[in-house]
């Protein structure tokens, strides 16, 4: 099926997520969307998948207009859509998930299972998926989950289907197979949209490239454009890709961790006895898909998990079971992986979240009372120093844009006397420019001597930072490798198999 | 703990996580309490030792089936059940030391000796008729029940429904005036619905239409339901009595299956309401369960968002499932006019609705394990009118506060962690 979008113009007040953007993609062609964070290709979608109403412009589906009131129309027409976060209900089966809103019936309203079973099957079998109807999604791997995503699309007959970033959950090999399924799709006379920001995948599988950024469609590209080329038509200007960083300057171990576990609140073991160190001056990256233990791992060494056994230890002194604040002024500095929820209080002004870890003395407190002379004049030397763009001190955090907001969190976090630096998804979410800001600052901290844990699940950004990567699974760490290991072998330790020679314990 | 795997496994394998050995104490805790308190109340305090009996009726006078009287020494029986007791609460203690599981028929037996030693305790001298104590705590039990059911629905759709009190409240009122006014009881039926209905419409217009916090429209509606009420009972019910004064339902037998001994009598000597309220557990379960509508509504509850890229309309399903919700609660209300009292008095719920609440949360959102705690608060409430009637050693205040204490110790203690409908509360805003 064709679908053509026809000067499409959705505004939010007076934001202009889309402006007039065109897009024809034919029929069995995967036609990328490439833009940025915030560039508008969501939005974009969600006009196509009538989620939301666009102001101006037509939807033609094989030359006919189409009017879309709600998802369930785009559906019936044939639009398919597998969603950045999925749309899928946790604690429901494949089955289930895969029927919601078009559920057959026998008799008496009863809820015909069997045959929504029978579809996942052979759906399943078609692309040689495997998956169990009766599996509960909670239980299953995003990877998995994703091709539940598919199924559930597959079986309204999508005959073009979008891809909302489909790889940032992924494993590098998941991503693999990913694409030989887009393909498979596309033979088969699908039409594919696939939206993302990653250059590779793009040039590894789009017929056809249009980049839009600020809500604008600024080119079209065809898949053998260089990585360059498409990251300066997606900014706007020359980009840097890689990070400038000189061979680290080790100085010593200054923290090391020795069978360290974590159990959760669901009582199940989310970090497996680990133990690394890091010496001051190196950045140790931290490499996994999302969800298998990292964040807890970060948690429990700030001390924010309940549950940990084993040992933490900076500069010889211990952390293990301490306050959040303790371990704070032994100089450990932290950038939560969600910087809305944990990073900052979204109402407070820029100079109040730059404080909120000095709440319980001088200099900003004295006698129990706020500086706030002293608080702004801070608040205005790091506005200036981090470059954060706002509208001065007093504006409120939550308003700021997301690499700005990123700036106030580590403007706090860098201004203190730090003897570790932890930086948990430092760049998720951020465009280039920010991304670019973010590195170099982690850089220099290493450089000025201190040890820095970077966790990411891109491994862009890993093997762009990192001096050594320890790369985690399931709650273990599979290996501890040096910065300059292959991709193919960090894709695969990423998928838990161990390194050839691994280093672990270094 | 070696069951971790390590090799990369097929990929639609299901994530198995080691169970953690975190040994939560909790239960032993608990039992030792308990097997304290009944050595204390059962031995120490030395209540039968001149060897009076406690005696247990089994059967009412008109059964056809006679099951003979069981007589139990009260101090013997005492001690028996308070060792008893103390060996279970160190088996648990062991068990959770050797980080297995405490079996949850350990529990159930535990409560039910404990209830044992302690009616018997109480009925030292005296006797318990066991039919007469299951009998009201199903009767009892018949507005929470319908309650629970009515907040199953709302919630497993996304509505916090804390308006249960006012809906039964609600209930209660129209059913007295509407039966008392057509001389028709069963329109009286209709007519709390009806007013359940309406309350919960209320409820849902303001939560799912403008956005409101839940909890406090749903505190707000109770406020108001009984404000209103007792301003028309005080100005119109109390100066025409006429209008208050509703025939009761009688109670029905039905025929073969009310002669099952101790069962019999318990189930299917009840009245109309009651055998509704079987109907209802079973629809709700059914419903909610079994059918494409249930799916519908529990996706609801649980990720909206997800309910509505699959064409789902998200505030309309929910405003269904609250409205048949507040049609079953409102149901329930009509227990206190029709079904007992056969008149309206002020705030006659007298706070049931909450009780009805604790019960959905305590039955974790399920409606059969609601029903289940629904009962169990109703047994607790009658158990404390049976010990009153034939004269317990504990001060009738203290009995008084019975279910509550219940209520509190099911909420807090035993349910631990129960997960409620992840999107329970949250209004949905795309």
């Amino acid at each position: 099926m064709k679908l053509e979008l026809r000067g499409i113009t959705k505004r939010f007040g007076a934001l202009v997520a889309n402006n007039n953007i065109s897009l024809t993609v034919e029929s069995g062609e995967i036609h990328a969307l490439l833009g940025e964070n915030g560039a508008g290709k969501s939005t974009l979608m969600n006009v196509l998948y009538g989620l939301y109403n666009a102001e101006e412009g037509d939807i033609l589906l094989d030359d006919v207009v189409q009017k879309f009131a709600g998802p369930g129309d785009a559906m019936n027409a044939g639009i398919g859509m597998v969603h950045q976060h999925f749309m899928l209900v946790p604690v429901f089966t494949v089955a289930e998930n895969v029927v919601l809103g078009h559920e057959q019936t026998t008799f008496g309203g009863r809820l015909d299972l069997s045959a929504a079973r029978a579809k996942v099957r052979e759906i399943s079998d078609r692309f040689g998926f495997d998956i169990d109807p009766d599996a509960l999604i909670e239980d299953l791997p995003v990877g998995v989950q994703q091709r539940v995503e598919i199924i559930k699309a597959l079986s309204q007959d999508a005959k073009v289907l979008v891809f909302d970033e489909p790889t940032a959950v992924l494993t590098p090999q998941e991503t693999d197979e990913l694409m030989i399924i887009m393909r498979q799709l596309a033979e088969s006379g699908t039409s594919i949209v696939f939206i993302t920001h990653k250059l590779r995948e793009v040039r590894a599988v789009a017929d056809r490239i249009t980049v839009i950024r600020l809500g604008t469609v600024v080119g079209e590209a065809s898949p053998t454009a260089t990585n360059a080329e498409l990251a300066s038509l997606m900014v706007g200007r020359a980009v840097e890709l890689t990070v400038h960083k000189n061979a680290p300057e080790l100085r010593g171990t200054a923290l090391s961790v020795k069978n360290l576990s974590v159990i959760d609140s669901r009582n199940q073991i989310v970090v497996n006895s680990v133990s690394f160190d890091v010496q001051a001056g190196e950045v140790l990256a931290i490499a996994g898909v999302q969800g298998n233990g990292q964040t807890e791992l970060t948690e429990a060494l700030l001390g924010l998990q309940q549950h940990v056994t084993g040992l933490i230890e900076l500069d010889g002194k211990p952390l293990r079971g301490y306050s959040v604040r303790h371990i704070l002024d032994s100089g450990v500095g932290f950038v939560p992986e969600d910087r809305t929820e944990d990073g900052l209080i979204a109402d407070f002004s820029i100079a109040e979240n730059l404080m909120l870890d000095r709440s319980s003395g001088a200099p900003f407190v004295k006698a129990g009372n706020l500086q706030l002379g002293f608080r702004a004049q801070f608040a205005a030397e790091k506005i200036a120093e981090f470059d954060i763009r706002s509208q001065g001190s007093e504006m409120e955090a939550g308003r700021l844009s997301g690499g700005n907001q990123q700036k106030v969190v580590l403007a706090r976090e860098l201004s203190r006397e730090l003897r570790l630096f932890v930086a948990a998804q430092p760049t998720r979410g951020l465009d280039v420019g920010s991304i670019e800001f973010v590195h170099t600052r982690i850089i220099e901290t290493r450089d000025s001597g201190i040890p820095v844990i970077v966790v990411s699940t891109e491994l862009d950004e890993v093997v762009a930072l990192a001096d050594r990567i320890a790369v985690m699974y399931r709650g273990e760490i599979v290996g501890i490798v040096p910065g300059n290991t292959p991709r193919a072998t960090l894709g695969l330790m990423m998928a838990g198999e161990h390194a050839p020679a691994t280093e672990s314990g270094l | 703990m070696s069951t971790l795997t390590q090799s990369s496994a097929p990929a639609s394998t299901p994530i198995v996580k080691p169970a953690a050995q975190i040994r939560s104490w909790k239960i032993p805790i608990t039992f030792g309490s308990f097997a304290v308190l009944s050595l204390f109340l059962f031995v120490v305090l030395g209540r039968g030792l001149r060897g009076e009996l406690s005696t247990f009726r089994l059967s009412e006078g008109r059964d056809l089936i006679q099951l003979p009287e069981v007589a139990l020494p009260t101090f013997a029986t005492g001690v028996f059940v308070a060792v008893v007791l103390v060996l279970m609460a160190a088996a648990s203690a062991w068990l959770v030391y050797r980080h297995t599981k405490i079996p949850i028929v350990l529990t159930i037996l535990f409560a039910l000796l404990f209830l044992v030693g302690f009616l018997a305790w109480a009925a030292s001298g005296s006797t318990i008729p066991v039919p007469g104590l299951l009998i009201g705590t199903v009767t009892l039990s018949a507005p929470l029940i319908f309650g629970a059911l009515g907040g199953v629905l709302s919630e497993r759709a996304g509505v916090v429904n804390v308006a249960i009190e006012g809906q039964l409240l609600a209930g209660a009122f129209s059913s007295a005036v509407v039966a008392s006014a057509t001389g028709n009881p069963y329109l009286g039926l209709l007519a709390a619905m009806v007013a359940g209905a309406l309350v919960s419409m209320v409820l849902a217009a303001f939560v799912l239409k403008y956005l409101v916090d839940q909890v406090i429209v749903g505190v707000v509606l109770n406020v108001l339901v009984i404000g209103l009420t007792s301003f028309l009972y005080s100005q119109v019910l109390a100066p025409s009595a006429n209008l208050n004064s509703p025939d009761v339902f009688p109670r029905l037998n039905v025929p073969f299956l009310s002669e099952i001994p101790i069962i019999g009598p318990v189930l299917f000597r009840q009245t109309i309401i009651v055998y509704v309220m079987y109907v209802a557990i079973a629809l709700v379960y059914f419903g909610l369960f079994r059918t494409k509508w249930g799916l519908r509504v529990r996706a609801v509850g649980e990720h909206p968002q997800a309910a509505d890229t699959v064409g789902i309309n998200v505030n309309r399903t929910r405003f269904i499932a609250v409205t048949l919700g507040g049609v079953i609660s409102g149901f329930g209300g009509a227990y206190f006019t029709l079904g007992a009292v056969g008149a309206f008095n002020k705030e006659m719920t007298n706070g049931m609705g909450f009780i009805a609440l604790a019960a959905v949360i305590f039955g974790q959102w399920h409606p059969i394990k609601a029903t289940l705690a629904a009962l169990l608060f109703g047994f607790a409430t009658n158990l404390q009118n049976v010990l009153g009637i034939i004269g317990s050693p504990v001060p009738s205040e203290f009995m008084l506060m019975l279910p509550y204490v219940v209520t509190i110790f099911a909420v807090a203690g035993f349910v631990g962690r129960s997960r409620a409908p992840a999107a329970d509360g949250k209004p949905y805003i795309k």
